[in-house]
């Protein structure tokens, strides 16, 4: 009983920080798919999403709801910006030059934000602080469960708004054949800049519900990394990919940090995306539909 | 054809695919109403001046004036705001919506909720393959109801002026004859004006009014369809016909007479 309490407790933790790889991976993902292109810079919106709640809740003092949901909107919009004045220049470049182009993004964005914020770490109090759970004699940490069902109502939100919404389905549309879009009268450009835009909500949201388990600070970015590997787990390219991807990492690190020797934990992510791309080179969740001629 | 009248005006137009020259020079019109196609080999640059038409490839010279407003240059969404919509060739529907979807993308522009469902139905009617298949996702149709759907999306678009581009591409003969009569009655029936560009010259002069020859980025010839139809060179090179010389043997050698 002790032991299945003590693996449930596991397995939320790690459910919990793979929900934040997943929502971050779920970035990587909107944006590949729209623009092909891989947004490296996603860790760091994350870490400003995060500051610029920290600055509207604990700075300003504005209620907790008020300030996260200002601090989502404040960071869409950064995105949107940011596609519309910088990276809509880089489209039909060669890959190489996006990758460097979002890599330096975030070196500026991790100075700025050391510049603005300071290097210290910062964190909020969040009605999830230091509170518990209880579910069936199992005591879990209610700022872990207020990831795992902020993410799961995120998910939902974006699945109806992707499948019932106008807009949504323009999104998809934009993303499976730009040229085709464009001949239905969509204005492609400014679609794929409201992308970018729900990814960096998406990444801040994630800011927002990491900041009770873990400080901001400058370098939290490198969650990108593992984020990276759970992308690339769910088969780059699928959205319920992303999110079982980051899951799954999530699950697995937690648990190799309490079942094997110390250090094993950092490596884990990358030897499970090592075992996939060996045994399912395409990813779990692989989308292939060939083209009819 | 007075100029006043027509609803497209291609007027010289030149466009370039970085330093190669795609269209040299062309100048066609479709008049309200109409059906006018572009036949011409691989490669003649038919698609090109679709493009071109459409906003996809801006000309280097000339002008595109449709309604006495020059749209050279416009990008495409803005193109078909004012009215035409554009079937590309190889049918580049989105593969993982439904066919229902598709249509509902097509008619994206669109603010008027009830014209919408209504011209949903007409599709629907002229192709009920589609209504039988709308729930399925469009990338497992068969090309044929690709073809359909393709049309049928343009077509929600509530266009003044369609572009279809190669509409046989890949169909059977049977489906080809099918699609064509359909193209016919969208053009009859809701007076749309149509640019029809073909390989198929058959099946295209039959269905237009009038057509322009177009070789190597040049109009060569240009006339109705049913004088195109009877002269020798189009028979020859288009139609395939084959005509026998005074020594019962067909001249190999023969050369286009535009040339």
């Amino acid at each position: 009983m002790e032991d299945a309490a003590r693996l449930l407790q596991l397995v939320v933790n790690g459910a919990a920080s793979g929900c934040i790889y997943g929502l971050i991976a779920l970035g990587f993902v909107l944006i590949y798919k729209a623009t092909e292109m891989i947004n490296f810079a996603q860790g760091d919106i994350l870490m400003l999403g995060g500051f610029v709640a920290f600055t509207l809740i604990a700075t300003w003092g504005l209620n907790y709801w008020l300030g996260a949901f200002l601090a989502v909107v404040i960071t869409a919009a950064f995105g949107f910006a940011l596609d519309a004045l910088v990276l809509r220049r880089v489209i039909g470049q060669p890959q190489f030059a996006v990758v460097m182009l979002t890599l330096g993004l975030g070196f500026i964005f991790r100075a700025f934000a050391g510049i603005v914020w300071g290097y210290d770490s910062v964190g909020f109090e969040t009605p999830f602080t230091n509170r518990t759970v209880r579910l069936g004699g199992v005591v879990l940490g209610q700022d872990n469960v207020s990831i795992i069902v902020g993410t799961v109502i995120l998910c939902l939100v974006l699945y109806l708004f992707f499948n019932r919404t106008r807009l949504g389905i323009a999104m998809q549309a934009s993303s499976q054949n730009q040229l085709a879009a464009y001949y239905m009268g969509i204005p492609v450009r400014t679609i794929f800049s409201l992308i970018w835009a729900i990814s960096a909500g998406v990444a801040a949201v994630a800011g927002i519900l990491l900041s009770p388990v873990s400080m901001i600070d400058v370098n939290m970015g490198f969650l990108g990394i593992k984020a990276f590997a759970a992308a690339v787990l769910g088969g780059f390219g699928s959205i319920p990919g992303a999110l079982v991807g980051g899951v799954i990492v999530g699950i697995v690190e937690q648990l190799a940090g309490y079942y094997l020797p110390p250090g094993s934990q950092d490596v884990t992510s990358n030897v499970v995306l090592l075992a996939v791309l060996i045994l399912r080179p395409e990813g779990l969740f692989a989308q292939n539909i060939r083209k009819r001629v | 054809m007075s100029a006043t009248e027509a609803l497209l005006r291609v007027a010289n137009i030149e466009t370039y695919y970085g330093p190669i020259q795609a269209i040299r020079g062309v100048t066609l019109d479709v008049n309200q109403g109409q059906i006018v196609t572009v036949l011409g080999a691989n490669g003649a640059g038919k698609t090109t001046i679709l493009k071109t038409i459409s906003g996809v490839m801006d000309p280097e010279r000339g002008q595109v004036v449709f309604e006495g407003k020059n749209i050279a240059g416009m990008k495409p969404d803005r193109v078909m705001r004012e009215g035409i919509c554009h079937s590309p060739e190889g049918r580049e529907v989105f593969p993982f919506l439904t066919v229902h979807e598709n249509l509902v993308m097509g008619a994206y522009s669109r603010h008027d909720k009830d014209e919408v469902a209504h011209d949903l139905e007409a599709c629907f009617g002229y192709f009920p393959r589609l209504k039988e298949r709308a729930h399925q996702r469009a990338g497992l149709l068969s090309g044929g109801e690709q073809q359909m759907l393709a049309i049928s999306r343009a077509l929600m678009g509530k266009p003044k002026l369609l572009l279809l581009d190669e509409p046989s591409l890949g169909l059977s003969p049977i489906l080809v004859t099918q699609i064509f009569d359909i193209v016919k009655r969208i053009n009859r029936e809701r007076g749309v004006s149509i640019l029809l560009v073909e390989q198929n010259a058959h099946i295209a002069l039959k269905t237009a009014d009038y057509g322009y020859v177009i070789e190597v980025g040049r109009i060569v010839m240009e006339d109705e369809c049913v004088r195109l139809m009877e002269k020798d060179d189009i028979k020859e090179f288009y139609l395939g016909q084959k005509e026998a010389g005074v020594r019962g043997r067909r001249r190999w050698k023969r050369k286009k007479l535009w040339r």
